[in-house]
This record gives structure tokens, C-alpha cells and sequence, in this order.
């Protein structure tokens, strides 16, 4: 509280400042010099004053339209496979090509996946959706249209939780919440390779009628940051329920943002839309410099126009995207071919009907697994974890379950053995960029070694070299590790008195400041028995044997 | 329903028709024009607007009367009342929607997929690049222009 009363006091300057440097742009490299900054979005919400500058306060509008590709073995239409890499054409079935007289059939594992995304989501399951088609003419849409949910989707009206930290040491976070519009089922066009030099595209329909989830957030963001930890929040719980693996840099989750500022008090301004994001980083980047850019344009007495602009990752800035000029007309139509699609839940459920051709809202609902949030709840109340840790767990693949483990193997509380997590494994991880699958230390042999440190078998400074020996992979247990590199703590009192002994007689100057009443000086003896042990000793041990013997 | 809405965009797009005189039929939708016999044309940003859409070509005055002639049919279709009736919007309503079980059981067929294709580079389909503007023919723009 005390932070952030200090940034109140200091003029906004200062988190946007901050904001910026965790969206990680350097300063100075935007096309903004620093003075000129007018806008601030704190963790806390909303907009702040200017400020020094002295202009009218902007309040940036974010809202987000994602896509996320459903896990599922076949497509949403036809039993063509789905598959991330493949030969060219080879994942294509005469309807997904297009072949005249082809007709879409429903696959029932995508409709539980968009239900199953819905419920999580807290939105409105509708009992009755209907499919339409929408067109337009491009290389990779075969059809001429994509058959998509416009104006009765599957889901709609529900929200997502998410946290942001307000300062940089992640000690205080504030949870935020955005309104999810709707969830609607569509196909996925395939893939095209523009050609420049021989003027031509080639087309892949591999990607071509996959099953998409598009979910339409409101523009309830003011921030790159917030944008990221929303979609960093929904990619956790796509994944938990397994209703995508939403993998951004394998085109399983796309995300387009739509940015507009407007002054307090005034209509929504024009918004743009950004697109070509590739990441959760350049997300944030692409919403921050797209907001910044639409500021200085209306400060400098220009105007926004309703355009689709492409992030350019190298640049770090957005570009307006040649093929998209003025507002498209999609005609929309009813899908003739399909149906409604009809849910059921308890009450509703058919008694005399196939089972295999009902979907059950309330039996999905019951199997849902623990979101994210409450599996940190979990951590944090068993475990006694802080909150922000068992964010850093969740954030990592794998590292909660890798935790438990630890846990289970080792009598060290596991407050202290989420210090060894969180701190060595994880750092060793990221430094070799690692999975936690890929760790070359186990959760069994991490266990191990805590037990020796835990027995007080050795030196906690003894464990982290221990752990780095054994990052190594090479196959040997803590203990042999310890035997090899003669790592034990001195279990001999005798040895320990004689070595304390040894080094006071050894430190008359130091002895005699000691007894005048300079304590500090004894961390220097105790520095010096640790050197005569090579480590070996137990500095707490020592620390009580130097004491006794300098007040006999 | 595709018609149906085309001419009330059509129309939106002229000069509002002229009063017509009294139909037989009963209470209409609010702000629902009746139908009287049309005098205005279509006008060109709209056929221009149909044309980059759908990708036709009205070409000469006998496309664009006989688009107006197709306007003019579906019209006949505002005679009738239909307050308080749920629009239909597939034959298919009172069915059930088949649902598929999630197997493999299509794909892999590049070759024929390929066969038809006029032009292929490695089993890629090949397409001009991008969306290229439509490039208007010197006689139809003389003609759209000259209609107005």
C-alpha cells in the first residue's frame, strides 16, 4: 500500500514508467520521447492524470478477440485428421477442399470442448445455437465462406479472472476480471505462402476446416499488461481443461487486439485492429505502442482511422496491413445444411434418444477439472505457500506436480522447499531454457539432497553445490556426490572444538574486540573456521562453540 | 431471406419511394415500406458494392433489369403478414443435428485432390497472390456511369 501511495505522490510518470520497462521496451526506443508521456494505466485500473504535462487525461481502451484452435483428433465438419506438421495437402477431405456436393458434419468432441470452455468461463450455455455462414473471397477458403456462430453462439456472457502484480517484486497482487461477449464455434481456414518473386500463392488446406473456438472479450483492458495476464489466464485454463493446448507459437491460440483512447467523459474513440501477434510478450508490446501511437496522433491533431494494422515484431511497432481496406460486408446466412444444435442438461435429457447423440451440459460440468485458480488455492492452503508462489508454480508445466513430489519425498517443510523450486531449479531451468520434464535432476534426487541438508548432514552452501554437480546428469546420487567432494558437516564436536580453539588462539586482536564488545567480529572467526573446515562446519554450531569458549 | 434483406438494403440506398395507394393486405411491420411498382433504379455505388462482393459482373442493362426484376419477385413476399412468426431459417429445423464420434477416417487422398487443380508447385494448390482489386473493363464503367 505504502508503493503505491509513493507513486500517487510522484505523479503517474512513474508507473507508466515501470509498466514500460516490464513490457519490456527500452527507453528511449519508442517513437516518443519520455516528456511527451500523457497516459497511465496503473495495475489498479482506469486511468491517472497527466500529471507535469498539464494534458487532458486518455483512457486507452483494449478489448481482445481470441482464437483457439480445439484439441481434437478430427476436423469440425469432416474426419480429416489434425495434425501441426504434415505433407502439404495430405490432412484434406473432399469437403474440407470444397468438392461439390459435400456436406459438413457435426464432430461432438468440439462442441464439448467449446461447452466445456463455456462453463469454465461462467458464461450462459445457449440449449439451442445455430451455425451460419459468413463470406468472403480469399485463396486458403475454399468455400468462399467459413461456417461460423454469428447470431446464435454456443456461449455466451461469461468472465475471466486474472491477477497482475502491482509492483515489480510480485509481493502485491490485484485481481481483475473481463467480460467474456460470447463463445463461438467456426472452421479455421488453411494455410496460404505468398510467393512474391513468382507472383503467387500456394495454398496448404491441411489447417482448412479445423475447429476454432473464437472467444469476443469487451474492452474491459486499459493495458498491454493486463491484456497478457488475461491471455496468459485463459491459455492456463484452455490447457487445464484440455480443451486446447493453446499454443501461441503453433498457431493453437491467435489473438487479435482492438485498441482504442478516448478523453473521460467522451464517446469510445476509433479503434484499430492489431493483428499478426505471435506471442504473449509482443502482445503486451503491440497494445502499449499501439496505444502510445494513437495518443501522439490525435495530440498532434490527427485522426484515427477504423483500420486493421499487423504487428511487426522486429520493429516493435504496428503497420497498417495492405489487404484489408474499409469495412468488409460478410453477408451472412443461415448454414442450410446444419440444423440447430441442441444441449441438454438433467432436466432437459431425451429419455428415449442415442447417447452417443446427446451432450449433457450438467454431466460436462460435473468432470470439469480444477481451474487454475483454485488448484492455487489448493497449493497455498495445504502447503502454506504464498499466493505469488503458487503463481510461479502454475506458470511452469509441470512444476506443481514436480513440487508435490519433492514434497512428499523429503521431511523439509515444504515452506523451505519452495525456496529450492522456485529458486535453484527453476533458475537452472530457465538458464538452459528447460523443460521441467526435460530437468536432468529428478524430483526423487532433489528429495534426496534436501534430506541431507534437512538431517543436517550438510551445509546448506553444501547443498547448492551438490546441486550443481548434479545438474550435471551424470548419474550419481546426492550422497556420492557429497562423499566425492568431501561436502559432510563435521560431525565431530572434539574436531569442531579443537579447529574453534585453534583459530581464537590464532586471532588475539580479534578476541580481544570481541570481549570489548564487538560481536561483529566474531562472524570473521566464524569465517575463518569455516575456511579451516572447508565448509564443513555448521555455522550455527560454530557460532555457539566460539561464544562459549571466548566467555570461559 | 438472402433476397428478402437485399432489397430492403437496395432500398435504403434509393431516394424513399413514393407514398402507395391502399393495399388490401393487414398491419405490416413498423417501418416497413409497402410496395408500390419501382421507379427508382438500383443505384451504381450499390451494383459497384454487389459486384466487388460477389465477384458478378452485371455487364449491360439486361444484368442490371434483370437484378431489378429479381428484387421486384422476392418483394411479393412482404404481402404477406408475418407478425409474431419465427423467421425459418432451415428446412432442417425440427431435425436432429448429427453428431460424429471424433475419429480419423478421411484425408490422405493429395493426389486426387490435386488432379483437379490447373495449376500445382509440390502438392501446393496455386492461387494469385493476395486479394487483387477488381480491374474494371473501360465499356462497363461507361455503362454503370451512364445509367445513373
Amino acid at each position: 500500500m505504502a508503493a503505491v501511495l509513493a507513486m500517487v505522490a510522484r505523479g503517474c510518470g512513474g508507473v507508466w514508467r515501470r509498466l514500460r520497462q516490464r513490457c519490456a521496451v527500452r527507453p528511449g526506443s519508442g517513437p516518443f520521447p519520455r516528456g511527451e508521456r500523457a497516459v497511465a494505466c496503473n495495475a489498479r485500473g482506469g486511468m491517472m492524470s497527466a500529471g507535469k504535462s498539464g494534458l487532458t487525461p486518455w483512457i486507452p481502451v483494449v478489448g481482445l478477440e481470441i482464437h483457439a484452435q480445439i484439441s481434437s483428433n478430427s476436423k469440425l465438419f469432416s474426419g480429416s485428421q489434425v495434425q501441426f506438421a504434415a505433407p502439404p495437402n495430405s490432412l484434406v477431405s473432399f469437403f474440407d477442399a470444397s468438392l461439390p456436393g459435400t456436406l459438413p458434419v457435426l464432430n461432438r468432441r468440439c462442441v464439448e470442448a467449446a461447452v466445456m470452455t463455456g462453463l469454465a468461463l461462467n458464461c450462459h450455455i445457449n440449449k439451442k445455437s445455430l451455425f451460419d455462414r459468413k463470406h468472403y473471397f480469399y485463396a486458403d477458403l475454399p468455400a468462399g465462406y467459413q461456417i461460423t456462430q454469428q447470431r446464435v453462439p454456443i456461449a455466451v456472457n461469461g468472465s475471466l479472472s486474472y491477477s497482475l502484480c502491482i509492483d515489480n517484486k510480485m509481493s502485491q497482487m490485484v485481481t481483475k476480471t473481463v467480460r467474456i461477449k460470447q463463445i463461438q464455434l467456426e472452421q479455421d481456414s488453411g494455410k496460404s505462402l505468398h510467393d512474391d518473386a513468382r507472383s503467387q500463392t500456394l495454398v496448404d488446406l491441411n489447417r482448412a476446416g479445423v475447429g476454432l473456438m473464437e472467444l469476443v472479450m469487451e474492452p474491459d483492458m486499459c493495458c498491454g499488461e493486463e491484456a497478457a495476464a488475461a491471455v496468459r489466464e485463459l491459455q492456463l485454463i484452455l490447457q487445464t481443461l484440455g480443451s486446447s493446448q493453446a499454443v501461441m507459437a503453433e498457431g493453437q491460440l491467435r489473438v487479435d487486439a482492438n485498441v482504442s483512447v478516448h478523453h473521460p467523459g467522451e464517446p469510445y474513440g476509433v479503434r484499430t485492429e492489431v493483428k499478426n501477434i505471435n506471442s504473449i510478450r509482443f502482445l503486451a508490446k503491440a497494445v502499449d505502442y499501439e496505444i502510445q501511437r494513437q495518443i501522439e496522433e490525435l495530440g498532434n491533431g490527427g485522426t484515427i482511422s477504423n483500420e486493421t494494422r499487423a504487428f511487426d515484431s522486429k520493429l516493435g511497432c504496428t503497420v497498417p496491413m495492405r489487404d484489408k481496406e474499409g469495412k468488409q460486408d460478410y453477408r451472412f446466412m443461415p448454414e442450410p445444411n446444419l440444423p440447430p444444435l441442441i444441449l441438454y442438461d438433467a432436466k432437459s435429457l431425451p429419455a428415449n434418444m442415442n447417447h452417443q447423440q446427446v451432450i449433457n451440459i450438467d454431466w460436462i460440468r460435473e468432470r470439469l477439472p480444477d481451474l487454475p485458480s483454485v488448484k492455487r488455492e489448493k497449493l497455498v492452503e495445504q502447503y502454506g505457500i504464498l499466493p505469488e508462489h503458487s503463481f510461479t508454480l502454475l506458470n511452469e508445466d509441470g512444476l506443481p506436480e514436480f513440487f508435490e513430489n519433492v514434497v512428499k519425498q523429503t521431511q523439509m517443510k515444504p515452506k523451505k522447499v519452495i525456496g529450492w523450486i522456485l529458486n535453484d531449479l527453476l533458475s537452472y531451468l530457465k538458464q538452459h531454457s528447460l523443460t521441467v520434464k526435460e530437468s536432468p535432476v529428478s524430483s526423487f534426487l532433489l528429495a534426496d539432497l534436501l534430506n541431507l541438508l534437512e538431517k543436517k548432514e550438510i551445509s546448506s552452501t553444501a547443498a547448492k553445490q551438490v546441486l550443481a554437480e548434479l545438474w550435471k546428469g551424470k548419474g550419481k546420487t546426492p550422497l556420492e556426490t557429497v562423499k566425492e567432494q568431501k561436502l559432510e558437516l563435521l560431525q565431530d564436536q572434539k574436531e569442531l572444538e579443537q579447529i574453534c580453539q585453534a583459530v581464537i588462539d590464532g586471532q588475539e586482536n580479534e578476541v580481544m574486540a570481541i570481549k570489548a564488545g564487538n560481536q561483529k567480529v566474531l562472524n570473521k572467526l566464524i569465517g575463518l573456521v569455516q575456511k579451516k573446515t572447508q565448509g564443513r562446519s555448521n555455522p550455527v554450531l560454530v557460532k555457539q562453540l566460539l561464544e562459549k569458549k571466548l566467555s570461559e | 431471406m438472402r433476397v428478402l434483406s437485399l432489397g430492403r438494403w437496395l432500398r435504403a440506398g434509393r431516394v424513399p419511394p413514393r407514398e402507395p395507394a391502399s393495399r388490401p393486405s393487414g398491419h405490416r411491420h413498423s417501418g416497413h415500406r409497402p410496395q408500390g411498382p419501382p421507379q427508382q433504379k438500383v443505384s451504381v455505388e450499390v451494383l459497384e458494392h454487389l459486384e466487388h462482393l460477389a465477384l458478378v459482373d452485371f455487364r449491360d442493362s439486361e444484368g442490371v433489369e434483370r437484378l431489378q426484376k429479381a428484387i421486384q419477385f422476392a418483394d411479393q413476399l412482404h404481402e404477406v403478414n408475418t407478425d409474431g412468426v419465427e423467421p425459418m431459417d432451415s428446412v432442417l429445423e425440427d431435425r436432429c443435428l448429427y453428431l460424429r464420434e471424433d475419429d480419423v477416417t478421411e484425408g490422405n487422398c493429395t493426389k486426387e485432390l490435386l488432379e483437379n487443380a490447373r495449376e500445382t508447385v509440390e502438392e501446393y494448390f496455386v492461387a494469385p497472390p493476395g486479394n487483387i482489386p477488381l480491374v474494371k473493363l473501360e465499356g462497363q464503367k461507361t455503362f454503370l456511369q451512364g445509367s445513373k
